[in-house]
């Protein structure tokens, strides 16, 4: 199902509206990971706007649903907007993020209505994502598993574990999304270990590989909804080369990006360039 | 009564038969086998799944097919399914037990000395430890195969994560097949005594039985099989009446193993009762030689056990 054009305006306005809802957590919780959150924006805004997962905000653990399994957690802050929207939980959590009481942290667990699985330590979605398609093509399910994963994680041994694995099992109901920022906390992942080509090394283990701009709403929204209407008998890579700090100038083209914080009084500011 | 066998063969016949009826289990290998795994793995070919020396996809993929409620075993030698895999258990089935029932069976053997000429990196004496720290697992370390027969159903019916020490080696009963035994308990009294009681686990409650019954005097005995979550109330009123109680096992002491959880009960105990810990002191093993040999080298012997209930008796 192709994006029309109308559509593809609409949901580009949503990411607009989820950079800078983000930016605002970003305000008052200091504490998250803004560089990473930025560069999934167009990526979640596609899964979950774009008719490409199915989902229930009003049964988060509805059985029909698909699962979506956040391995990269600390960088989907750009997610706690759209979930609240969509009426997973109250829109007043967004103004108390990592607050006493709050529900919703730097890093996102299950406590969190739409989070399936423990996040914060990189490795282990890809992984846990097989075993849930395992076990849904046992039951002759026909429910898709998604995961976002982060270049970084890529160094993890046991993503390779579950590359191999998904690969030989010929997982065909997985649909892996890899936010390829290009860079991890220290630097820019060409000069730690280069990991590229990366779409062409995952597909030597029995994947289906496509890669797009992460950033072109119409280019994400017709890969995934390929992998998803068409199965290939293989598990599915799209490798969605993004900008980590997307729209922030001086995030985007700092290699220590990751940790950098927007001060607070400059995030109005950073909103209003954006319109 | 003296069938000679070994737990995980006693373990996977059972199990064998339990998948027939129940087409959510799922038997998971880090390539590691054993002849009784042969007819489980040629039966169901869909549902045995050898993930390939890969500890850490093995927790992860059973995490996944027990968040679609699969009922799923793990299985690879116990020091790498315990350590090389440990933050996947911690995250995945430790700390996400929190929110979901994950019935993850987790079947490390070779406990202990079982692979006693393999060296430090085989040895286990680490996992009772690492493995009691981590809240919500069940530590299941039995010392005969009739117990592990038992345990099958257990481990089907208690929908929660499970680390099960097997020893690599065939040894005869302990319990009588027969025998109705409260296995939610998490121990069982082998024999009452006067004044000492040895607390044993796995392997060792074997050594201290030969023990006790090669010795003049009145010992009880109590086979530890839970490590974590058993009758603590009826533990304590076990062990009340002693004066001495002496704990025996092949792991590290002074950390988090059996010796811990015997010395968190006496600290619970209305009365002053004397510790003492038997086991592996902070040193590794690299001597070579039959397990009963390395025993001897490391004071945990059938000889080094009577002398310290002797110490005891006659003081």
């Amino acid at each position: 199902m192709k994006l029309n054009r109308k559509d593809e305006l609409l949901l580009r306005d949503r990411a607009l509206n989820v950079r800078r809802e983000t930016l605002r957590i970003h305000g008052i919780a200091q504490g998250t990971r803004i560089a990473s959150s930025l560069s999934p924006v167009e990526i979640l805004v596609v899964l979950y706007y774009g008719k490409v997962l199915a989902f229930d905000p009003a049964n988060p653990s509805w059985p029909g649903r698909d699962r979506f399994i956040v391995s990269k957690g600390h960088g989907s802050i750009s997610l706690y907007p759209i979930l609240s929207e969509l009426g997973y939980f109250d829109k007043s959590e967004l103004a108390i993020v990592c607050q006493k009481g709050a529900i919703l942290g730097a890093i996102p667990d299950p406590h969190i209505p739409g989070y399936e699985t423990i996040n914060g330590s990189l490795g282990h979605g890809l992984g846990v994502a097989s075993g849930v398609a395992l076990a849904l093509r046992n039951a002759n399910r026909t429910e898709k598993v998604f995961v976002l994963v982060g270049d970084g994680e890529m160094y993890e041994g046991a993503m390779w574990e579950a590359i191999m694995f998904a690969g030989q099992h010929r997982l065909d109901n997985l649909i892996v999304i890899l936010d390829n920022n290009k860079a991890c906390m220290l630097d820019f992942c060409k000069n730690v270990i280069d990991l590229e080509p990366i779409d062409k090394k995952v597909k030597l283990f029995g994947w289906n590989v496509k890669r797009v701009d992460g950033h072109n709403i119409g280019k994400l929204h017709n890969a995934l909804t390929s992998f998803k209407e068409a199965p290939t008998g293989k598990p599915s890579l799209l490798v969605a080369d993004t900008i980590k700090g997307k729209g922030i100038q001086e995030l985007e083209t700092d290699p220590l990006s990751h940790t950098k914080n927007i001060n607070p009084k400059d995030i109005e500011l950073h909103i209003e360039r954006r319109k | 009564m003296t069938a000679i066998k070994t737990m995980r063969d006693a373990f996977l016949d059972g199990l064998c038969d339990r998948m027939r009826d129940d087409g959510s289990i799922f038997f998971l290998s880090a390539d590691f086998g054993s002849p009784a795994l042969d007819k489980l793995r040629l039966t169901y070919k869909g549902r045995f799944i050898n993930v390939g020396i890969a500890e850490q996809n093995l927790i992860n993929v059973a995490t996944g097919l027990a968040l679609e409620g699969c009922t799923v075993y793990a299985y690879a030698i116990a020091p790498f399914i315990s350590m090389r895999a440990y933050e996947q258990i911690r995250n995945n089935l430790s700390v996400m037990s929190e929110f979901y029932s994950l019935n993850v069976n987790m079947i490390g053997v070779g406990a202990g000395l079982s692979y006693d000429v393999s060296g430090p990196t085989h040895h286990c004496l680490e996992d009772i430890s690492v493995m009691r720290t981590l809240p919500n697992i069940d530590v299941f370390s039995p010392s005969d195969w009739a117990l592990c027969d038992k345990y099958i159903d257990y481990s089907i019916e208690n929908r929660h994560p499970k680390y099960l020490r097997f020893d690599g080696k065939p040894h005869p009963m302990i319990y009588d097949k027969s025998m109705n035994l409260d296995i939610k308990k998490g121990f069982h009294v082998l024999q009452k005594g006067d004044k000492t009681c040895v607390v044993a686990t796995g392997y060792m409650t074997h050594t201290a039985l030969k023990a006790i019954k090669s010795i003049d005097a009145c010992v009880g005995l109590i086979d530890m099989f839970f490590l974590s979550r058993y009758d603590e109330q009826a533990l304590i009123s076990a062990l009340s009446s002693y004066e001495t109680i002496i704990t025996i096992e092949e792991g590290f002491i002074d950390k988090a193993g059996l010796d811990s959880a015997v010395s968190h009960l006496i600290g619970k105990m209305p009365h002053d009762c004397k510790l003492i810990r038997m086991g592996f002191k902070d040193k590794y093993v690299f001597d070579l030689g039959s397990r009963d040999y390395l025993h001897e080298l490391t004071g945990l012997s059938q000889t080094d056990i009577i002398k310290t209930i002797q110490t005891t008796i006659e003081k």
